[in-house]
């Protein structure tokens, strides 16, 4: 016991959110009598929130290197309503439009990072600059209408399932791949754990090690067979699964990886460490205007519209996921796993609040007093381990 | 009234695993200056703190009594009421505002809420004129330099009618001259009465003005030494301060010098923020394999300039002049094409420059030459720990894990892990700037043995110091700067402190030692 509670001191910080994120849906689900977590929500719950996601994803290394970036949200809109003109009125294929749109995307991280990195202008200006350019554009190219519809080949990417194997009432391919993701989770924690002990680390015991693994696993099986009783998993997840593990893979194994962190802890010091700090950043914007593009065309594929208001506010929501997901505003902090939690938080929040019927004016007040409480406690946190 | 003016009696402060103080007595005669001595760690500043309230009555045991009543302050507030005036290590002036608002800040000269400037400005010239300092005081703090800076916050203290004056380490950012005027104004404020506590690691200035001294070790007083009585030595405050005794503060060491590694031609800089001054004018010196060379000057003097725009014009503009590295001519163009041509350079301020701090000492080691460790961009971390783990042993930096934050280090430990992260980038040419800043005894001696390894594995070293007992001991040749240019190149056997001190004010072109041979 002394053990559990020692373990749970000492990753407060680290799993946190996946208890408040936990309690959360315990309250949900009490509150709407199972209705949150019934497999045709679970569904919906991804399908609303992934482009948050995939915006978070790309907000959390600009907050790591030190910025901000308020116009992820009028970048989606924009590319949403070029990838329409492109697919709806000149009536290209959807692959071209999507590698046409990805690129518009890089094209406008590029003028961003251009006028942060180079010419030294702190990202919230030239954000904020580029959330009115962007949002005037969307509206001048709209010329003020919606565009509709979309290929059906280009709204699968939102609203299509992986096709199962067999014609079964629960779809097999969720089941397998939840049972292959859980032995190859168990394989690469068996393996960490083994080199662990090889540099003689220290290691939690044997107990807590087999019970992490199997409270893992049951999370892991009972969510796939959610997904299997109702119509197996969801294209979008498997988009984001991939961008999750790769952008985990890069902040936390490569040498860009470490860049970015040392640039955002101390940005001179990296700069006389050899590290390119200008290209860094430059590039860091970049790679925020391709995931708003993706998240732009997730959103034009789920509405099967691009209209000239989507994508607002989408910023201070994927802001928020990354601030609640233990990333500090003073930049070198920040996972990408904690800001996709920090998005589920928000997500299961705004799913949960209107089952149980609150109004949108409920709704914001109660996300805006979850984002400052969650910052106040990891900041009580640390200022407790300081002393 | 008695003869003590603050008795502070059996004081014991705990943080959460360390008793940083435990019994702790130290009294303070009236109008005496009483230094506080010890390695970084040793538990001065937090005894500071304590007694000037920065940690309130109640977090502490023991008693204070400040002219034979007790004390319990609450907080910075309360004691300075009673006139107890702290000045830190880092200074605590805004730099947008005049010198007259930052004296007069939180003590505004006001009737009925509106600020009475006349009278600011009046007291404020009074306070200039005390402590020594002919500025304007509608001059902006952040256009003075820091020894001006810091006559600035002791006028600040006496505008508070300051009974007792603690000075944080208030020398260690200043140049020879400011520290030698700032000791003058100890002792003029000794004649008016004023009582000073001074802590210092700089023992020369130390035994110059103090009275008595008090030396402190691992959170114990060890002893109180009178000047007068108990004739003290410097070595004798070091071996109290260690624990043992220190006959050698520099290791010994027979150079081998070999070829020459760095040659540098005509070095000219622009200043940085005003394009039509020189910083750096025509300098030229030379560097040999093996060589520590040392490079003293005043603040100011360009020494830091130099350093950095050859660490790939990190400092300057319209850079002109070479750069020849065995024989062949180089471009250093930026920081990493410097580390690709075997340069390193170890800042002056490591926290704002040397370390990341929010991360830990394998991540910092590894930064600079991350390239070593990974295949196809992907990071070798396995490879990463035995790299960070073999130079922690190598460095001996005290730590109980690489996975400590380096922001959670001692002074002498964050050194010792720039100077790993530096050699693990196996560079030919080293740049220390200001290699020992803030750093205790020990951990000093450890840095310049590691100088000195560096030295006898072949590779070149320049070392930037304002101490010049410091320069004189380590190096095998000095070039002395002043006002952007070389003004003397002297050799180990010619150096002393008062020819250094006589370059470091000369204004005009070179000079050199007249037995020096020119390469």
């Amino acid at each position: 016991m002394e053990a559990i509670t020692k373990l749970f001191k000492n990753n407060v910080r680290q799993y946190g959110m996946i208890i408040a994120l936990v309690v959360i849906m315990i309250l949900f689900t009490v509150l709407t009598g199972g209705l949150l977590v019934k497999p045709i929500n679970i569904t919906n719950l991804i399908l609303q929130n992934s482009y948050i996601l995939v915006l978070a994803i790309g907000m959390v290394l600009v907050i790591i290197t030190g910025h901000i970036d308020l116009s992820v949200g009028s970048v989606a809109a924009f590319v949403g309503a070029l990838s329409a003109i492109m697919m709806v009125d000149w009536g290209l294929p959807a692959w071209i439009a999507v590698i046409a749109s990805l690129a518009a995307g890089a094209l406008i991280g590029a003028w961003q990072g251009f006028w942060v990195a180079y010419v030294k202008i702190p990202a919230f200006i030239v954000t904020l600059a580029g959330m009115l350019l962007f949002r005037g554009l969307t509206m001048i190219v709209l010329e003020g209408q919606s565009i509709s519809p979309f290929p059906d080949g280009f709204t699968k990417i939102s609203s299509g399932f992986v096709p199962n194997l067999a014609d079964t009432a629960t779809n097999l391919v969720a089941i397998l791949a939840g049972v292959a993701f859980t032995v190859l989770y168990i394989l690469n924690e068996l393996r960490g754990r083994r080199e662990q002990a090889r540099y003689n680390f220290e290691v939690t015991s044997t107990g807590l090690f087999v019970l992490k693994l199997a409270v893992i696993a049951i999370v892991i099986n009972a969510f796939t067979f959610m997904l299997a009783s109702y119509a197996g998993i969801p294209n979008i997840l498997v988009l984001l699964f991939v961008l999750i593990l790769a952008y985990s893979f890069m902040m936390n194994k490569t040498v860009m990886g470490r860049h970015i962190y040392a640039l955002g802890g101390n940005e001179k010091a990296a700069g006389l460490s050899g590290i390119k700090t200008k290209k860094v950043t430059f590039w860091v914007f970049v790679n925020m205007g391709v995931l708003a593009a993706v998240s732009g065309l997730i959103f034009a594929a789920r509405l099967d519209a691009a209209t000239p208001r989507a994508g607002t506010n989408f910023e201070l929501d994927a802001i928020a996921a990354c601030f609640i997901g233990g990333a500090s505003a003073a930049g070198g902090i920040g996972t990408v796993f904690g800001a996709i939690i920090g998005g589920l938080v928000m997500g299961v929040l705004n799913n949960g609040m209107s089952l149980i019927g609150l109004g949108i004016d409920w709704q914001q007040g109660i996300k805006g007093l979850v984002l400052l409480l969650a910052v106040a406690f990891d900041i009580y946190n640390k200022n407790k381990r300081a002393a | 009234m008695s003869e003590y003016i603050l008795e502070m009696r059996g004081i014991v402060k705990t943080f959460p695993g360390v008793k940083a103080l435990d019994d702790v007595n130290i009294r303070v005669r009236q109008g005496e200056i009483h230094s506080l001595c010890g390695e970084n760690g040793a538990g001065k500043s937090t005894l500071m703190k304590v007694l000037s309230g920065v940690y309130p009555h109640g977090s502490y045991e023991g008693d204070i009594l400040f002219e034979g009543q007790t004390c319990e302050f609450k907080d910075i507030k309360q004691s300075e009421e009673k006139g107890i005036v702290i000045i830190h290590q880092e200074l605590a002036l805004i730099p947008y505002l005049s010198i007259a608002e930052n004296i007069f800040l939180g003590n505004e000269r006001s009737k009925k809420g509106v600020i009475d400037w006349n009278e600011t400005i009046m007291r404020t010239g009074e306070l200039l004129k005390k402590v020594g300092l002919s500025e304007n005081p509608n001059t902006l703090v952040g256009n003075i330099g820091v020894g001006k800076q810091q006559l600035v916050e002791i006028a600040k203290a006496l505008s508070k009618k300051v009974k007792l004056l603690i000075l944080d380490e208030p020398t260690a950012a200043l140049n020879e001259h400011d520290s030698e005027n700032l000791m003058r104004l100890m002792l003029e404020f000794k004649r008016e009465g004023i009582t000073c506590i001074l802590i210092s690691h700089k023992l020369n200035e130390v035994t110059r003005v103090s009275d008595s001294i008090t030396i402190l070790r691992d959170g114990h007083t060890i002893e109180t030494m009178s000047m007068q009585e108990d004739g003290v030595t410097e070595d004798r405050i070091i071996s109290g301060m260690v624990g043992r005794d220190m006959t050698h503060r520099y290791p010994e060491r027979t150079p081998e010098i070999g070829e020459v590694a760095l040659e540098v031609r005509g070095w000219t800089v622009y200043h940085e923020h005003h394009p039509d001054r020189k910083a750096l004018d025509d300098i030229n010196l030379t560097l040999r394999h093996g060589e520590i060379v040392g490079i003293a000057g005043l603040m100011g003097a360009g020494r830091t300039e130099l350093a950095m725009s050859i660490f790939g014009k990190s400092y300057g503009r319209n850079i002109s002049g070479q750069l020849v590295k065995d024989g062949k001519e180089i471009r250093n163009d930026s920081v990493s094409q410097a580390i690709a041509n075997g340069f390193a350079y170890v800042t002056e301020d490591r926290k704002e420059y040397g370390l990341i701090l929010m991360d830990d000492i394998k991540r910092n080691i590894s930064l600079t030459g991350i390239g070593k460790l990974t295949k196809r961009a992907v990071v070798n971390e396995r490879e990463e720990v035995l790299v960070a783990e073999d130079m922690r042993k190598r460095m001996n930096i005290k730590t109980p894990s690489i996975l400590q934050k380096t922001g959670n280090l001692s002074g002498g430990n964050q050194q010792k892990v720039v100077l790993g992260k530096w050699i693990f980038s196996e560079p030919d040419i080293l740049i220390l700037d200001e290699p020992t800043r803030g750093i205790d005894v020990g951990a000093k001696y450890e840095i310049y043995t590691i100088i000195q390894q560096l030295a006898a594995q072949g590779k070149a070293v320049l070392v930037i110091s304002s101490e010049l007992p410091e320069v004189i001991g380590l190096s095998d040749r000095i070039y002395v700067m002043n006002a952007g240019r070389i003004t003397g190149e002297v050799s180990r056997e010619q150096a002393s402190q008062e020819t250094l001190m006589k370059y470091m004010t000369h204004t005009g072109g070179v000079k050199r030692g007249s037995d020096h041979q020119t390469v």
